[in-house]
């Protein structure tokens, strides 16, 4: 659905764009191409290394880490494994989702996602290659506090 | 050689996934299959994305940029920061490349960090999946909670960068595009 949308948008700038300035837009193109290229070494080994990850921490494996009574543990082995992982947002609520039916507790569940979603140690490779050092470290490690924060405040409510 | 040394990490995991493949098949099978998916994920944002990074970057001025979301828009850059997040879709590693053309055209460094943070749990088509698969008491908590952190966080991080650390980002950002 995003991606139609995506691409829908894209080819009917393009096409306004091409119309107002054909220069222009093979300017924006050719930046279009290069970036992507540029970008193709980090991203390839990322989406291999979700990959191996996933398969050795299976759902699974997940699921029986973070059960009801795992407790504490479960939070940290949560957020750990939360930040080092990476899925597409729909299939993190899906397998978040699940894992409160296999009997998961909120609390790690809520770990989970937060961390899923916003620490990125995965997506490294692409990071740095946009930002310095310092800001990513001081993004992530903000993520990672927000979802601390966010865990306990879902303990206390839910 | 060269080709190998700018895709050496790319090499290492290959081998690694070859080791693992040996050691059972199915473990191949499953890498392959999930980094598969992840690349059609990919393709389905990151195309699209750079074309309209490569627009944006032709089109928009710099002026209208530092009008808009740059160190004087106030709560208007804020706005801005907060619409460009949640009405996106896609992985954050898309988020990377469009805060990049957003601090090269002079945005406020503190509003692309709410930008990014915005994009990791704001996302609005995202967000009704969320309440739900996880119930609405949660998204809602979710989203609160993560946003007024990251909105303080943001201009922490800000404050945290000094002004040389500021222009390597611009710097970087430029001689990416």
């Amino acid at each position: 659905m995003t991606t139609i949308i995506f691409y829908t948008l894209s080819i009917i700038l393009v096409l306004a764009s091409y119309l107002r300035d054909k220069k222009k837009t093979k300017l924006a193109l050719k930046k279009a191409y290069k970036s992507f290229m540029k970008l193709i070494p980090a991203l390839i080994p990322m989406l291999l290394f979700v990959g191996i990850l996933l398969t050795i921490v299976s759902p699974d494996i997940i699921s029986q880490l973070i059960g009801a009574k795992s407790g504490s543990l479960g939070v940290f082995i949560s957020m750990l494994l939360g930040s080092v992982i990476f899925m597409p947002g729909f299939v993190t609520f899906s397998l978040g989702s699940s894992l409160l039916d296999a009997g998961a507790g909120y609390m790690q569940v809520a770990a989970l996602v937060a961390t899923l979603m916003a620490v990125g140690i995965s997506s490294l490779s692409v990071e740095l290659q946009y930002f310095d050092k310092k800001l990513t470290i001081m993004r992530n490690s903000m993520a990672f506090i927000a979802s601390l924060v966010f865990t306990f405040i879902i303990g206390m409510v839910i | 050689m060269k080709f190998i040394m700018k895709h050496k990490a790319t090499f290492i995991l290959l081998i690694i996934t070859l080791v693992l493949t040996i050691s059972n098949i199915n473990y191949g099978k499953s890498i392959l299959q999930i980094s598969w998916d992840n690349i059609i994920t990919m393709m389905g944002v990151i195309p699209p994305i750079f074309i309209l990074i490569g627009l944006l970057d032709v089109w928009v001025p710099k002026e209208v940029m530092i009008k808009y979301m740059g160190e004087r828009s106030g709560l208007r850059g804020l706005f801005f920061a907060f619409l460009l997040g949640s009405m996106a879709a896609g992985p954050l590693y898309a988020a990377f490349p469009v805060a990049a053309i957003l601090l090269k055209k002079g945005a406020r460094t503190a509003y692309v960090i709410f930008f990014l943070s915005t994009w990791t749990v704001a996302k609005i088509p995202l967000l009704l999946f969320e309440m739900s698969s996880l119930g609405i008491d949660f998204t809602i908590i979710h989203l609160i909670s993560m946003l007024s952190m990251f909105l303080i966080g943001s201009f922490v991080i800000e404050k945290l960068l000094s002004p040389s650390d500021k222009q390597n980002l611009i710097d970087k950002s430029t001689a990416l595009s």
